[in-house]
Order: structure tokens, then sequence, then C-alpha cells
């Protein structure tokens, strides 16, 4: 009763602090605030400087400059589909080979001992799996020296410091990743669902037609989004184990000259914006294909 | 009816066996089903009825024995190739397909033609009498309606054996009773062979031709719900099917067919299940529905009340004896809380065991 006599606000409905509440706004919601400094200082401010530096072209001329330089010189705008022939063949490898190795590991016990060994590549970094396969897949790597050992082949394979060098290490680095993600997008099937196919007569094969692959799709969209972004940021892989100046140019090699090595940082800026948009139009087509498939529980029954 | 089930004389388990590393899940477990037959495996979770059906079903390989339908053995087939339907205990529907979908999921798999499955899935739908409802997914359905949707998609394959998991244990109780009602109009439509796994005896006793009752993997008793509410074999049955006045006591005397207890003083008399000898520990099982309050003198034992719960026609209670026993026990007048009452019933009402052995037999 006395904080109705203290609060008269209260007879004209809910305070301010009441409605902000009902809205989900209340003092835990301040603590948002740190993250929100960090995304700002460390992604927001530099993205919008980029953006608006790759408008302000460094040798003058209209803001558009940067980008009908980009458009125009081959050596430039050939970059997208460099890049985009290696990241998204490489994606759909390891997305390939990570579905069926989910689905026989989903029924392993030492599940984790497998993930570790796994997590362990992400770890390494790619320049150090990078020096490996300089190593391994060489001329007069063992790769090349078994082979010829064995009279399969005469001359070594030349399998590094081109396009399947870059291949060979993104596939390498990307599929423990890909693997996990799809690992724990698998198991969150309901095992009786495929139990159930099984005694109405569905084969291994149709089990996973048409009970398996429906309830992944979705989950393989966005699988194939974040290897993807991954794979197409490729830079220290192209530029150790491919051939930086021909075939794996990829656009972040492009972006990096220009800023580091002509000091244009408005034309790197540019390159790095088309680079996003690039990534981003794919992974939203890719989203956007979700809609088609069933995006509900994954299990049939409520609770 | 069109759903036309295979045709068959027998399912025959021939000692079956599953072993879990060193857990026996299942020890020779032999059992004859014919065809019409509605059998239900009971027991307390654990005992083995699941695996049980698991292995019927394939989902589960057996480590021991064979499966027979009539001269073929099943045990060695995949799930898909012995065409077994299954309900399983969280419906397991298959979200992303509607119910028409999912009841027709078992003939698109053999490759059926279009008219024929939706000839076959109206004929499913009408007789769980889901009409209407045939575009839903399951997530917009109800628990009893999905129930439903599952008993059709297994009906609907035309199985020669319905195998069923606890289907009803996820539904609340009104619409579990509702739906035991269904299973058994669906199977007296229908004469499908099922084996129906529960814990619930009320369900088995209601549904089933025959029960199977299992413990610790082992088969302890077959038969008529009658025959079992009425004579368990064993102790531990009897504990299940609801004797739930347990009176330990010293075996003093046989006279013909009464088996005569010490019981913390009192003589009581009843009809021995098992061997037992005089002077040995035994103890007599007593449905709480038999006990009354009643006067001292033959069968009476002396208890103080400890709760009692009106119930509409009577009075349920609890009681101990001065020698620490529970008893539970029903009466049509009310008796006082901490009062000392007599609890007595008829010779033919008590049933003698003998001490169960502990553990895994």
């Amino acid at each position: 009763m006395d904080a109705v006599a203290h609060a008269p606000a209260i007879e004209h409905g809910p305070s301010l602090r009441q409605r902000l509440a009902a809205r989900g706004f209340d003092a835990v919601t301040l603590l948002v605030i740190p993250a929100a400094i960090f995304s700002l200082l460390l992604f927001v401010y530099p993205f919008a400087f980029g953006f608006v530096l790759s408008f302000e072209p460094k040798a003058g001329g209209d803001w558009l400059a940067n980008y009908r330089r980009f458009f125009s010189d081959p050596f430039l705008y050939e970059t997208i589909a460099k890049t985009l022939w290696l990241a998204i063949p490489v994606t759909l490898v390891n997305l390939l080979l990570a579905i069926p190795i989910a689905f026989r590991v989903r029924l392993m016990r030492n599940q984790r001992l497998l993930t570790t060994l796994l997590v362990l590549p992400i770890t390494l970094g790619t320049v150090l799996v990078a020096e490996g396969l300089l190593n391994y897949l060489g001329p007069q790597g063992w790769f090349n020296r078994t082979l010829m050992t064995f009279g399969l082949i005469s001359q070594p394979l030349k399998l590094v410091h081109n396009y399947w060098g870059v291949f060979a290490s993104l596939v390498i680095t990307g599929f423990p990743f890909t693997f996990l993600l799809t690992l724990s997008y698998v198991t969150g099937i309901d095992p009786a669902l495929e139990q159930a196919a099984a005694t109405l007569g569905a084969s291994a094969w149709q089990r996973f037609r048409h009970v398996y692959l429906p309830l992944l799709m979705p989950g393989l969209a966005i699988t194939f989004c974040l290897s993807f972004v991954q794979a197409f940021s490729v830079f220290p892989s192209a530029v150790l184990l491919g051939e930086p100046a021909g075939p794996t140019r990829v656009i972040s090699i492009a972006a990096a000259q220009a800023a580091f090595e002509e000091y244009d940082y408005s034309m790197g800026s540019a390159i790095a914006m088309i680079m996003g948009f690039v990534q981003l139009g794919i992974v939203v087509a890719v989203l956007a294909s979700r809609g088609l498939f069933y995006r509900g529980p994954a299990s049939g029954a409520k609770g | 009816m069109t759903i036309a089930l295979s045709q068959f004389d027998e399912v025959r388990l021939d000692r079956v066996s599953r072993d879990f590393g060193a857990l026996n899940a299942l020890r020779d477990v032999s059992l004859t089903i014919r065809r019409g037959e509605f059998i239900a495996l009971l027991g307390p979770s654990g005992c083995g009825k699941s695996t049980t059906l698991n292995c019927i079903a394939g989902l589960l390989p057996v480590t021991g024995g064979a499966i027979w339908l009539d001269k073929n053995r099943v045990d060695t087939l995949r799930p898909e190739e012995r065409g077994f339907g299954m309900v399983f205990q969280n419906y397991a529907l298959f979200p992303h397909l509607n119910v028409r979908q999912n009841i027709g999921f078992g003939l698109k798999m053999r490759g059926r033609p279009k008219a024929e499955i939706d000839r076959r899935v109206d004929e499913a739908l009408n007789l769980v009498r889901l009409q209407g409802q045939e575009n839903k997914l399951p997530g917009q359905l109800s628990g009893g309606q999905q129930q439903r949707v599952a008993i059709a998609r297994a009906i609907v394959i035309e199985p020669p054996l319905v195998l069923m998991d606890e289907p009803l244990s996820n539904l609340d109780a009104k619409l579990r009773l509702e739906m035991r009602a269904e299973i058994r109009r669906i199977h007296n439509e229908l004469g499908a062979t099922t084996i129906y796994v529960t814990h619930d005896q009320d369900e088995a006793l209601s549904l089933a031709d025959r029960i199977v009752v299992l413990r610790d993997g082992v088969v302890r008793q077959v038969g008529a719900p009658k025959e079992l509410y009425e004579a368990p074999a064993h102790f531990d049955v009897a504990d299940f099917m609801g004797f739930r006045n347990k009176l330990k006591g010293k075996v003093v005397a046989i006279e013909g067919d009464r088996t005569i207890l010490d019981v913390e003083g009192a003589r009581i008399s009843g009809v021995a299940r098992e061997r037992v000898s005089v002077g040995s520990t035994a103890y007599a099982a007593i449905r709480s529905d038999d006990l009354e309050v009643g006067e001292d003198g033959p069968n009476a034992i002396a208890a103080t009340v400890d709760t009692i719960e009106y119930r509409g026609r009577e009075f349920v209670g609890t009681a101990h004896s001065a020698g620490g026993l529970d008893f539970v026990f029903r009466s049509h007048v009310p008796v006082e809380l901490g009062s000392r009452i007599h609890l007595r019933t008829e010779d033919e009402r008590i049933l003698v065991f003998a001490e169960p052995v502990q553990g895994r037999q």
C-alpha cells in the first residue's frame, strides 16, 4: 500500500520501467553493451571506414572509379571466378566427404577421441599445413617417391604450386570444421525415425534419401555457407601452395597487392567490398533455398 | 475391412537371448504367438520387454536363439525385409511429411502405384478416424492424433505382425483410456496379430488375449489375463498384478491345500502357489481390494492406521503392524487416523509364495 502512495504513477498505468521490462528491456539488457562496443569498434567501424574509403579513389576521379577499374581489368575481375572455382568445389567436396563419415561416426563410441583428432588441424593453422604439404606432395616428397617406387608413375606428379595444391590444403583445413558441423546436425535427428523407416520397408539408401536428407538440408545449407566463406577468403595457402600470379590468384591476393604493394588502400578496400558482396550473394542464395525444405524440429514427437 | 493382413499361422521365439556386453538383457525367451492373437509383454522397466520387441522387429540383433515366422527364419533378416509394422513410444512420425505422406511411406518404399497408395491410405485414415487431417504435419497434431497416425502407418503395409512399444505412455490419463479402447477396436476390426509392450498391468489386462510377464530378461509367467490376475505363479508376478500386501512369515503347518503362516504371532492361512516347506520363510500376498477392516479372529492381523483416503464408493487406507509390515486396505466405513484396527481376508484370497531368490537368477 505504501508503494502505491509513493508512486502515484501506478494509478495511470504501468511505469516506464515496467513497460520496458514487458518488451524485454531491463537492467540485464545493459550487459549487451560491452559486446556492442566490441563489435562496433572492431567490426562495424572498420567495415564502414573501408566502405567509405573505397569510394575515394587514390588517383582521383569520380567515386566509382575503383569499381570501374576492377571490372574493366581482367587481371582483377578474373580473381572472382578463380576464387569461386576454388571455394565452391572445395566446399562441396568437404560436405560430400563429411556426410558419409558423420553417418558412420554417429554410431561410434569413442566420438570424443575422434573429435579431438579432427580439431587438431584447425588449431595448427593453414601455414603449418601448407609447409607440410609442400614437403609431402612436392616432387621429392614421400607421396611422389612412393608412387615412383611402385612404378605407378615415371615422372613426379605436379601437386604443389598449382590449383591442386591449394585445393588439397583447403580440404585438409576445412574438412574438420565442415565435419563437426555436419556431425552435430546428423546426431540431432531422432534415431527412432530411421528405425521407423526401416520397419516400414525402407532400404538404407531410401532411409537416407527420404528421411535423413530432407531433415538435414537446412543444416547442410548452413554448413555449406560457413565452409564456403572460410574457403573463399583463402590467402596463405593460395600464396604458399598455389600459383599466386596465375590460376590461384584469388581475390584476397588482389586486395593485398592493391593495399600493400601499390599502397592504394582505397582500391584495396574496393576489392574487399566486392569480395564481401560476392560472399554475401552466394550465402543469401543458399540460405534462401532453405525455404524450399522443412525446417521444423527433427524429431517426431512433441516433447 | 479391405486392409487384408498377410496370412501365417504362428510366430515362434525359440530361446532368444540378447547380451549387452556382460549383461544378459534377455535369456532364453521362448514364446509362440498364434495368428490373430493380442499378446502383451508386461514387466517393470529394465525387464527386457522392449528388447524383446526390438529383437523381433530387427532393430536389435539377437545374440542367441532364433525367431520363426511359420517355417521361415526371420531373425537373420534386416528390419526392412521382415515387414513387421511397428508403433513407437514417441510415435517417430516423419516431421517433414504430412499425415498422408507418413501413412503412405511404407507403400511408397515398396514402389506401389500412386492410385493404390491413395486408396489404402484413405482406408487407413478411416480406420483410425483421422479424415480431414491428412494434410497436416505431425507437429500440428495432438498426441492422440499422432499416435493414430503412427498406428495407421504401421498397419497400412498389411504386416503379418504389429509391434507396439508402450504406445500410450506419452499420453495423459484420459487420452490413454480412449486410445486403449481404440487399439482394441482396431484389433477387433482387423484381427492383426499384435505384440504390445507395456509396464501398465491395467493396459495388459484389458487389451491382451495373453500376457507374458518378464523380469530380468526371463519369462516368469504366460497366461490369460484372468489367470495371471487370479493365480500368479510367482511372488514378483503377484507383486506386479496388484498384490500390494506382502506379509513375511514362517510356515508353521501345511494342511491339505492350505498353508498356514505365522506372521508376527498371527495365524495366516492361504493357498500355496509355490512349493514351501514347514519352517521355511514365506510370503502371504493379499490384494489391497481384499484386505478389509474386521474383527480379530482367523487371518486377522492388528495394525495402526497411517493414512485414509476417500475414493467415492469406499475408503483406501494404509496401515502398519507392530512388527513394521505395511498394509494397503479398503474400508466401507471411515476409520480414525492412528486407531488400532484388525485387517483380515478369506483363506482363498491369500496366496503363499516361497521367499524369492535375490538378484538376477
